[in-house]
């Protein structure tokens, strides 16, 4: 096909070569709408040597990608700015890869086909541990050395952001550069560095490096040394060059300050969470142990809602969508979420129904107001995630909601209509007891009882997730469940559940959980384990059809390393954890003695609504929770368990840390 | 009130599948603000219905939708209403009101004309093989319906066959049974690589009399876009 279809009328000579070469093998490979780009809002601006241009790569499909709103909200910071541009790009499924090796096309901008090592920045979204391999194919496909210290002084930079970068010590031979925390203010920083770097005719590589371990925030591996004991332990890693010592997380402050995406992207092929989203607060302080996102996130900046009612109602009037979803990591918690609900559902459009989605539904908060509002739309199921199938379990992971929280809910669900709910719960928790896992499959029992007292067959489905300890948690010292006792588990529940009528049960492959833990608390050593895993064809790791754990064995055992120290043991308060040398705001004594409180069956109440335990991630960095309602949404026990009457007033008064018991 | 629309794929957009296609519409009618009836039921849809699916990877100077819509909107407006809301390669040429009890674009269409560049392929071979085929009583080659495979007689199929230098003008029966230009090529000679595909009519019998669902003719007088206009935009 003719090379001279491009787009936007920007016309380089490589675009027209990649597309050009391109263009005839997308008939032959499937979904190839998602290597075209078009979509509603894809604008950047030109190339030119005042701007530094940035490729945010997605290191999975483009319809796990495409929907990310980190990346989409750093595209238009990116691209408002006159001194940058940025583009976008997602892993080519490997039927695209095998011509695209065959045929020597790099790897490519989806927006104007232009070749990733035209870059300056190639930065990474870590979403999950098990893209990592992804990560050196796309490096690979870009035409760029896969370790940092091959790459010459011309070669893109080469950086990542997002949670899984809280611990990017398996990464660490392959990134230039890691971003800690909320990406809003920060690339403008990077993208300045990079500017005088470029402008100073980027002569030295390492010049630029240490001008970025200068940010706050960014955090440059190859100016740390990882030192061992004797004993295979980790020592300290620590700065052989001026780095600080301690890299801290970037916070905004506020997040009625950026509301982005103002555009966001409206793909032309199916995607996931294929809606407006529209982000109602960031951070999170219920304490859920398990929880990585809630730890690293904090403090709760909700977004005032009047802004959030502006952002659905432009956003549906822009984008045609006819639902939105309200996200944040516990959507139900927002200051007057009804209301918000209400005015998003408003008909305004004229052009039909609108459903309005929550993601990440607590069973407590809940409320059969809430669900009256959104069954005006369209319905799919309900999910809830209790976690743990008992209350001394979830007392240990400070998941504090009471069987009745959640049967009013899923009573409430059912009486409303729905007729499927979804349950998710995590097996191989601290402390867990063949009583807590069975636990699982009696309160889905319960629930489908709950269904026929409303006069319905309806069903529950209950998902099984294998725990992965996760650094920055209390639960970071925990030795995980083995493959085989996870497999035992799940086993055990299956069997539970074909006794349970109504109750169906999926669960994720625990040899995956494995290779997630591997790599989630490992150190540096790892970095020749994934590249072995990636050489050796391992891409694609969180599918299931590609995922090939003989490989990580192969190359653990080629590295002379021991899976079991790595994943199943647990760690001691005086050993040196891979990631002491970041920081998420939180004191590590406050997550050891969350760790205790835990083993103790010891719950902690949200912080947001009662004094404060400094926990470090407010008083550390002088900020605090924004929140516009200074109590607890009304009904129920919250699923705090606590007695919320007194919880009247909005923090921060520094108080010694008591943690309470509960449900006693 | 229905209206019938023709438009264009053409460009990056032909790698879009037919459920993309449907998809895009919503959107852009929702965009627009043009109010489109909605199906009952537990789930409601916007009642739109699409012709024959156009092949992903095909492009086409004459795809057709109905729209049922919800409010009065002038036809000759309607191109114009929600251009700005479709994507590059997508163009909305023209519009008529059809009334109630018009066989829906499925039943009505009949057979499509396509275009289908043959770089490879020399002229002389192509006039050949065009008139071999013509002269033929059946050409049997198999295809793939849903799934399994299935014979057919593809010169029932094959209604006409026009070299033009390196390009074969066919046109291909929709119904009874249908023939798509990759399984035309297949039976006529395994050996050739089609390049670019595109539909540039499709065709209804209305009393034995052979017309378009939106005649291309009524395009000037209605200043509506041109089909050649239109490629040009796409490109």
């Amino acid at each position: 096909m003719s090379g001279e279809r491009g787009v936007s009328g920007i016309l380089t000579r490589t675009m027209v070569d990649v597309w050009a070469r391109l263009e005839p093998h997308l008939a032959s490979v499937q979904k190839p709408a998602r290597y075209i780009g078009c979509e509603l809002g894809a604008e950047v601006p030109p190339p030119g040597p005042e701007r530094v241009g940035w490729l945010l790569v997605y290191p999975d499909t483009y319809e796990i990608g495409l929907p990310n709103q980190g990346l989409q909200i750093l595209y238009e910071i990116l691209n408002e700015r006159d001194d940058a541009l940025a583009e976008r790009s997602y892993a080519p499924w490997t039927d695209l890869e095998a011509v695209m090796r065959h045929e020597g096309i790099p790897l490519f901008s989806v927006d104007t086909h232009r070749s990733a090592d035209e870059f300056d920045l190639i930065a990474f979204n870590l979403s999950a541990e098990l893209v990592y391999t992804n990560v050196l194919n796309c490096m690979d496909l870009a035409r760029v050395p896969v370790r940092s210290a091959d790459r010459a002084a011309t070669a893109p930079l080469i950086g990542a952001g997002g949670h899984a970068t809280y611990n990017p010590e398996p990464l660490a031979d392959f990134l230039d550069f890691v971003v800690l925390g909320d990406g809003e203010e920060v690339v403008s920083e990077i993208n300045a560095a990079v500017a005088a770097w470029k402008a100073g005719g980027r002569r030295d590589r390492h010049d630029v490096l240490r001008a970025l371990a200068r940010i706050e925030g960014v955090y440059v591996p190859s100016l740390y040394e990882a030192r061992y004991l004797p004993d295979g332990r980790l020592e300290a890693t620590v700065p052989v060059d001026d780095a600080p010592p301690i890299v801290e997380k970037r916070t905004i402050a506020d997040l009625a300050d950026w509301p982005y995406p103002k555009q966001q992207l409206v793909p032309l092929t199916e995607v996931v969470h294929d809606r407006l989203n529209v982000e109602v607060f960031r951070g999170c302080t219920r304490g859920c142990r398990f929880c990585q996102a809630g730890m690293i996130t904090r403090p709760v900046r909700e977004r005032p809602a009047a802004q959030v009612a502006s952002m659905v109602q432009q956003g549906l009037r822009r984008t045609g969508y006819d639902e939105v979803a309200l996200t944040s990591l516990s959507t139900a918690d927002f200051s007057g979420i009804e209301d918000v609900v209400s005015s998003a559902m408003d008909d305004s459009m004229g052009c039909g129904n609108v459903s309005v989605s929550l993601p990440s539904l607590r069973v407590d908060a809940f409320t059969v107001g809430v669900a009256a509002q959104i069954q005006k739309a369209r319905r799919t199921g309900l999910t809830f995630a209790p976690e743990a199938g008992t209350w001394r379990m979830r007392q240990v992971i400070n998941k504090l909601i009471t069987e009745e929280d959640l049967y009013s809910a899923v009573d409430s669900a059912f009486s409303q209509g729905w007729r499927r709910v979804k349950l998710y719960f995590l097996t191989g928790l601290p402390t867990e007891t063949d009583e807590d896992t069975l636990g699982i499959i009696e309160l889905a029992r319960r629930c489908v009882e709950l269904a026929k007292a409303n006069g319905h067959n309806g069903t529950v489905t209950v998902s099984i997730g294998g725990f992965v300890p996760k650094a920055f948690t209390p639960f970071q010292w925990f030795g995980m469940n083995t493959e085989v006792e996870l497999r035992r588990k799940v086993n055990l529940l299956r069997d539970a559940a074909r006794h349970a009528r109504g109750v169906q049960i999926k669960w994720h492959d625990p040899r995956a959980s494995l290779v997630e833990g591997l790599v989630s608390r490992g150190d540096r050593r790892l970095g020749p384990v994934i590249e072995h895993v990636w050489r050796a064809g391992g891409t694609f790791q969180e599918w299931s059809e590609h995922f090939r754990l003989d490989l990580w064995e192969e190359a653990m055992a080629a590295a002379g390393l021991d899976m079991d120290w790595y994943c199943h043991r647990h760690r001691t308060e005086d050993e040196a954890l891979p990631w002491d040398h970041l920081s998420a705001g939180l004191h590590k004594d406050f997550l050891w003695q969350d760790w205790r409180d835990a083993l103790d069956e010891v719950g902690l109440e949200d912080c947001r609504w009662t004094p404060c335990y400094d926990c470090g991630a407010c008083t550390g960095y002088g900020i605090e929770h924004i929140v516009a309602s200074a109590v607890p949404p009304a009904g129920g026990s919250q699923g705090t368990g606590q007695d919320l009457r007194r919880g009247g007033e909005v923090p921060v008064t520094l108080l010694p840390r008591t943690p309470v018991g509960v449900g006693a | 009130m229905k209206q019938r629309v023709r438009f264009t794929k053409l460009g990056k957009v032909r790698f879009l599948s037919h459920r993309d296609i449907a998809r895009v519409w919503e959107r852009a009618l929702r965009r627009a603000g043009v109010r489109v009836a909605y199906s009952e039921g537990f789930s409601p849809r916007p009642r739109l219905s699409f012709g024959l699916a156009l092949s992903t990877g095909y492009e086409s100077l004459g795809e057709y939708l109905d729209i049922d819509l919800a409010e009065e909107v002038d036809p000759d407006q309607l191109p114009a209403i929600v251009a700005p809301s479709l994507p590059t390669g997508i163009v909305a040429q023209v519009a008529i009101v059809i009334p109630p009890g018009t066989d829906s674009l499925q039943q009505a269409v009949t057979s499509s004309t396509w275009r289908i560049d043959l770089p490879a392929v020399a002229p002389g071979d192509l006039i050949a093989a065009a008139e071999r085929v013509l002269a033929l009583d059946t050409l049997p080659v198999t295809v793939e319906r849903k799934g399994a495979e299935a014979q057919l007689d593809a010169r029932l199929a094959i209604v006409g066959l026009t070299p033009l230098g390196s390009v074969l003008e066919a046109e291909l029966t929709t119904q009874p049974r249908s023939l798509r230009p990759a399984e035309l090529l297949r039976a006529v000679d395994p050996m050739w690589v089609a390049g670019r595909v595109l539909r540039t009519h499709q065709w209804t019998s209305v009393d034995g009399a052979r017309c378009e669902p939106i005649p291309f003719g009524d395009l000037g007088a209605r200043g509506a876009t041109s089909a050649p206009h239109a490629e040009a935009r796409a490109s």
